[in-house]
């Protein structure tokens, strides 16, 4: 089950291995992604810390930690081809992945329908 | 069009020098090229035409209506031009005030420069000014390293945290992380102002101050503009205006009367110097009594027999920022302007880049959408958010404009308006002008409607065509 933050990034744990990307909303208003900064393997992050950012021919955004934990992967795909965060943000366009998370930090987080619901508005 | 290297003929040249009739002078061999540079070789013929071509292929404000919001491109009247090639100026040699008894042969350039400072500390409200920073955002680095430098003065070095609204210029956060400062974002609320409650919830000893563009970025006048500043200060942060949009208020709203402890001001926007290929530039700071210790060296100082002279020796001073004293012969075009439009002028000036920004925002407001039901100031922001439902962006509405024979708006600026088309008409438009600007607009709307995909080839008129602007993002040629 994908949880959601109001600064547009999704976060999804499975066998406690939390999977961070943005969301297609996102990927949608900031337009072709032109580079995304990673953040370094095994720095840790609270929930709400800036982890990295993304850049677009638009804009360039923080990406905000839905969750705490420590980095275990990043997308490496992603350097080559930031591309892939538009065809496919929540899934393919995965950014990073982390370990000793904190599962508690979900809670505050929407489920999709209240993140359409939001990004409705 | 040909790069002029595409031109070049072997052995071909603009001028041939006579034979030398002294012997040839040694070089020492370490500096001596290992091969000969690569030149185009041209006639002069070839170069003249060359770069009338490239001119007359250029869009500038003497050329067409320019509307780059948060750009102020005013008409740069040629009057300054004349006076800043005035040879008394423009062959002083800028070490000149630095050799003994050279600060005599360049009394007038000094002048200029006192006067200059005098006169935008006037008209901004502040004590004093230094003319050095060469840019407006180098401008914004030179103040908060006062911000710094007087803070470290005060022994209250845990103030870090320099408040910044999500509306700013990216400018603001580079220069306040530059200065060593963590930047802390503040919330606009729904009408386009920043957020009292969230100014509220960041205020405490560690905030060093905040940086507000006043009128904001969205084109409105902050409403509580005064009430931010006293909470900032009551909280011991200082405040800072960014002057981006200092022709909205021009002879009317002091920032120094307001209680900012110090802004800067962009010359190639408020005061008519030609923003001209990214440079140079020149971006003036101004100043309240408590920060003047902190100013950038060297200083000019009148004497009491009504002579200049420069000091470098202010013990508290953040330092050299720049060479020499700004950009000269940018700062002698701002003084030249000043003396020009000083007074009433500024108020006329102020008055009708409003006027002309809120009259197209009148009559565009049934075909484009606006965020917030409000007038604004020197510019107004659009959203294309209604093209938006037929796959035609602000992107494509700029091209489109293009072949209309009108420069660009800025588009997706600022970020919290979704595809935002942030147009700045200033003062020296006429409404003809305007009117036509508007139809082109106008024309633009409808043919997002009837036509869409038209929209996506735009422009088609131009010297070149829709560029990649993603290709050149992603994959960019950085060496030939």
């Amino acid at each position: 089950m994908k949880r959601y933050a109001k600064t547009h990034e999704w976060v999804q744990v499975q066998d406690g291995i939390a999977t961070v990307g943005i969301t297609k909303f996102a990927a949608d208003e900031l337009g072709d992604v032109t580079y995304i900064e990673m953040p370094d393997l095994d720095d840790e992050f609270e929930a709400g810390e800036i982890f990295g950012s993304i850049e677009s021919v638009k804009a360039a955004s923080d990406l905000f930690c839905p969750i705490g934990g420590k980095i275990s992967a990043i997308n490496e795909e992603l350097e080559d081809k930031p591309g892939i965060v538009n065809e496919s943000a929540e899934d393919r366009g995965w950014i990073c992945k982390l370990e000793n998370i904190k599962e508690a930090d979900l809670k505050s987080l929407m489920s999709q329908e209240e993140y359409l619901a939001f990004v409705r508005e | 069009m040909k790069l002029i290297f595409d031109k070049s003929v072997n052995g071909r040249r603009g001028v041939r020098l006579p034979a030398s009739d002294v012997p040839a002078a040694e070089l020492p061999q370490a500096l001596l090229r290992s091969q000969a540079a690569e030149l185009p070789e041209v006639s002069e013929l070839d170069a003249v035409r060359h770069f009338t071509l490239l001119g007359r292929q250029n869009m500038g404000v003497d050329t067409n209506f320019y509307p780059l919001g948060s750009c102020t491109m005013k008409y740069n009247p040629k009057i300054n031009e004349r006076l800043s090639a005035l040879p008394g100026f423009s062959e002083l040699h800028p070490m000149l005030a630095q050799l003994p008894e050279g600060i005599d042969y360049c009394q007038g350039a000094l002048q200029v420069l006192y006067e200059t400072e005098k006169l935008l500390a006037q008209t901004c409200g502040f004590a004093d000014a230094t003319l050095q920073p060469m840019a407006g955002a180098h401008g914004e680095l030179t103040a908060v390293m006062m911000f710094a430098a007087y803070l470290k003065a005060k022994g209250e070095t845990r103030r870090k945290i320099m408040l910044i609204p999500d509306s700013a210029h990216g400018t603001n956060p580079a220069s306040a992380a530059m200065a060593g400062f963590t930047c802390k974002e503040i919330a606009s609320n729904a009408d386009g102002d920043l957020d009292l409650d969230e100014l509220k919830k960041a205020l405490n000893d560690e905030v060093a101050g905040i940086m507000l563009t006043t009128p904001n970025t969205l084109g409105f006048y902050e409403s509580a503009v005064a009430e931010v500043v006293a909470l900032v200060k009551q909280a011991g942060g200082l405040a800072y205006c960014d002057g981006a949009n200092l022709n909205a208020i021009l002879g009317r709203i002091r920032p120094g009367d307001l209680g900012f402890d110090a802004m800067h001001i962009n010359t190639h926007k408020t005061l008519s110097t030609p923003h001209g290929g990214g440079g140079p530039g020149s971006g003036p700071v101004c100043v309240a009594a408590r920060l003047e210790p902190f100013l950038p060296q060297p200083k000019v100082y009148k004497n009491k027999d009504g002579s200049y002279g420069l000091s470098e020796d202010s013990a508290q001073s953040i330092g050299y920022i720049a060479p020499y004293y700004g950009n000269f012969s940018v700062i002698l075009r701002a003084y030249a302007y000043l003396l020009m439009c000083g007074g009433d002028g500024f108020q006329r000036i102020s008055e009708n880049a409003v006027l002309n920004a809120n009259y197209v925002r009148e009559r565009l407001a049934p075909w484009y959408e606006q965020n917030y039901e409000r007038s604004c100031m020197h510019e107004c922001v659009l959203s294309a958010s209604r093209q938006g439902a037929k796959g035609v962006r602000a992107l494509d509405i700029a091209k489109a404009l293009l072949d209309k024979g009108f420069h660009a708006p800025t588009v997706y600026f600022p970020l919290i308006v979704p595809e935002a088309l942030m147009i700045e008409p200033a003062e020296t438009e006429s409404k003809q002008t305007l009117d036509d600007f508007c139809e082109a607009m106008i024309d633009i709307a409808k043919q997002a409607e009837e036509n869409p995909e038209a929209l996506k080839n735009a422009p088609l008129s131009t010297p070149v065509g829709r560029l990649d602007e993603v290709g050149a993002a992603r994959n960019p040629i950085l060496r030939a």
